[in-house]
């Protein structure tokens, strides 16, 4: 995994809540194997007519936001299906960190496991923050992850909280079946224990 | 003093680091979705550690056409498609995983055939590469849904890294009224508390209602937890749970049943155990209920009107309002009975059992479709059940068209959808923008509610077609 450390640069407001995994990735594209495709599967069916022609009105399709790398959300980003295309569209399209008041379960585990980082901050400061992206069109904006904090485009600074494994991990761009594999001992005492505990859950020899 | 969540997450637990848990998983379930998994581990060489303790469905993929079956897989026409379905079979053979898949009588819905299989026990952790996998906990064990990432290292380590959720208790009592089933219950839930109120909690429902349900009715009910933002839904296991469990396919036989037994008696929670937030809702209050917008809070009782977006108050709402109607097409303030349909699908993870093919047939009897009508069995196993109880025949005898098993519309992915600015009054959980199709309108209900639609052309109460027994 790539490693997160700071990330600056410009933000583009989706000013709208509830945007499902089914919008942010159309099920049709769950097949695409991970690769550069992606960049135009990111909310495929907003940004794009049927015949694939661009939809000028959609705020990724207008500059200076196709250069977007943080994307400010509202509430409820990322519900719905466990489809990491969803995450694989927005690496793709460039975007490493999204701010959005609260995030789906799933969706929030595979950005991290992929290098994005989900940023949960309160709902009045999200809406501060798109309303400030909305007014300058490019502004810029500063994900600081050692310092767990976000700059706005008017420099206001926002602290927010993540788990601190989720924090080492992403940092020093772990992988984490390596890290688990450190465990190896502790599960097959498990293994052990849990054979003589609960021998009807051993698969049929 | 401890939650059945609690004791199934700490008889799990295989060490701690900071604020996460190494858990063991007993069971990680897949479909042929599933390629992004098997992509990185033939790219990084992974071996899979527990084979056995991992099982493929061909269910999101497969074609539920009755012809497109008959021909075989080697003569399906979309490569994309038959590649798909190829790939988990290659992939399965090659790292000696059981496989559910086309032309094996035990093929279905992962949710819907895993249960039948008896892989759904009371105290297991169960993880599945599909939202919905929140299913299983219907049988008092902790089961969710995971991305490819996750479902990698699962196979990889039979582990998997969690931060602790909280525990929510849904208490759900009352008698529901005539025409009121589990599906209408669980809407009523998501209604009251969002698509997010659940985010970060277990769910555990009880109360009276919950303790009456069947296996199937328990199921839908958990099924739908992900649609309130819910990591997993739970319910204590009982005497109804091992009726159902006895002697399926992969549930311990004599001795070993008599052990399981005995410890899945201890599992539920202690009386005064504690849960983070507790919500209650009144059964006999609920109506039969429909989606009228783009997600699953926005649902309504059938004798409802679709909102006005002017008169709500919250101004948030009031936009999510309008978006929504703007993509359904429909007016504000429109009774919902009066909501046109061009097309009905009675299946899904949540809706494809036999009690719910039952439901569906018992109004089918009443008339004939009038838009066409596709029912889809969740599994060949509920396909055989309801073919042996006739109920094959009483859906084409009223027009509507008896499928394969398989995830078909609720996921439309197999080449099952709608076209653009279609509608359908639909069993499924998701009513998301292009769910079941780019353009796509779809209106969730219970089986009974869209057998009902599928006969007048309209969203109708089914009350009012009567059939009470």
């Amino acid at each position: 995994m790539e490693p997160f450390t700071t990330l600056s640069g410009i933000a583009v407001p989706l000013d709208e809540a509830n945007l499902d995994t089914n919008q942010l990735c159309p099920t049709r594209f769950n097949k695409v194997a991970k690769g550069p495709r992606f960049r135009d599967i990111l909310l495929h069916d907003r940004r794009f007519n049927a015949d694939g022609s661009e939809k000028p009105d959609y705020i990724l399709n207008q500059e200076p936001y196709r250069q977007a790398v943080i994307a400010v959300a509202g509430r409820n980003f990322g519900v719905g299906s466990s489809r990491e295309t969803a995450v694989f569209g927005l690496m793709g399209f460039g975007i490493r960190s999204v701010i959005a008041p609260n995030f789906g379960d799933i969706f929030y585990n595979n950005s991290l496991k992929n290098g994005l980082l989900p940023v949960r901050l309160p709902g009045p400061t999200v809406e501060t923050l798109i309303r400030q992206l909305l007014a300058r069109p490019g502004a810029t904006m500063t994900v600081d992850l050692p310092e767990q904090v976000v700059t706005g485009p008017d420099g206001a600074r926002h602290r927010f909280e993540v788990a601190p494994l989720s924090r080492k991990r992403l940092l020093r761009g772990l992988d984490e079946i390596a890290h688990t594999q450190e465990y190896a001992g502790a599960i097959r005492r498990f293994e052990q224990s849990q054979a003589s505990a609960f021998p009807w859950l051993q698969p049929a020899s | 003093m401890k939650t059945l969540f609690d004791k199934v997450w700490d008889s799990h637990v295989v060490a701690r680091e900071e604020d996460e848990t190494l858990l063991y998983v007993d069971r990680c379930l897949i479909h042929e979705g599933s390629r992004h998994t098997f992509d990185t581990l033939h790219e990084r060489g992974l071996a899979v550690a527990h084979p056995d303790k991992v099982f493929a469905f061909s269910d999101h993929y497969i074609p539920t056409d009755p012809r497109a079956r008959a021909g075989g897989l080697a003569n399906l026409p979309d490569p994309e498609i038959r590649n798909m379905i190829e790939l988990l079979e290659r992939n399965t053979d090659e790292y000696g995983i059981a496989r559910f898949g086309w032309g094996d009588a035990r093929q279905g819905i992962l949710h819907v055939a895993g249960p039948e299989l008896g892989l759904s026990q009371p105290g297991i952790a169960l993880v599945g590469a599909d939202s919905h996998t929140s299913t299983h906990g219907a049988f008092g064990n902790l089961s969710f849904g995971i991305g490819a990432s996750e479902t990698t290292h699962v196979v990889a380590t039979q582990t998997i890294w969690q931060r602790r959720p909280e525990t929510l208790r849904i208490r759900i009592d009352g008698t529901p009224g005539f025409g009121v089933t589990a599906k209408d219950i669980i809407l009523a839930v998501i209604a009251k508390i969002g698509i997010g109120g659940a985010i970060g909690y277990a769910i555990e429902y009880a109360g009276s209602t919950i303790a009456r349900m069947s296996m199937n009715e328990r199921m839908t009910v958990c099924n739908m937890s992900i649609e309130a933002g819910g990591r997993a839904g739970m319910i204590a296991p009982d005497e109804t749970t091992y009726q159902f469990l006895a002697d399926r396919p992969f549930t311990p036989k004599g001795a070993a049943w008599d052990a399981a037994l005995a410890f899945w008696r201890t599992l539920p929670s202690d009386p005064g155990a504690a849960f983070g937030k507790e919500v209650e809702l009144d059964a006999a209050s609920v109506a039969p209920m429909v989606t009228w917008g783009t997600n699953p809070e926005q649902a309504l009782p059938i004798t409802g009107r679709v909102p006005d977006p002017d008169r709500e108050t919250n101004a948030e709402r009031r936009g999510e309002y309008a978006k929504a109607l703007a993509y359904m097409g429909l007016q504000p303030n429109v009774p919902l009975g009066d909501i046109a349909v061009d097309r009905v699908f009675i299946g899904s993870c949540t809706n494809g059992r036999i009690d719910d093919l039952r439901a569906a047939a018992a109004v089918a009897k009443l008339g004939r479709a009038v838009v066409p009508t596709w029912v889809v069995p969740g599994s060949e196993g509920v396909k055989r059940q309801a073919e042996a109880e006739g109920l094959d025949r009483i859906f084409t005898a009223a027009g509507f068209e008896w499928r394969e098993a398989g995830c078909s519309m609720c996921t439309a992915i197999n080449g099952d959808q709608l076209t653009p600015g279609e509608r359908c009054a639909s069993t499924s959980n998701r009513n998301f923008q292009g769910r079941q199709g780019p353009g796509g309108r779809t209106h969730l209900m219970s089986p009974a509610m869209a057998a009902a639609a599928a006969l007048r052309g309209h969203l109708v109460d089914v009350r009012e077609l009567g059939g009470r027994n």
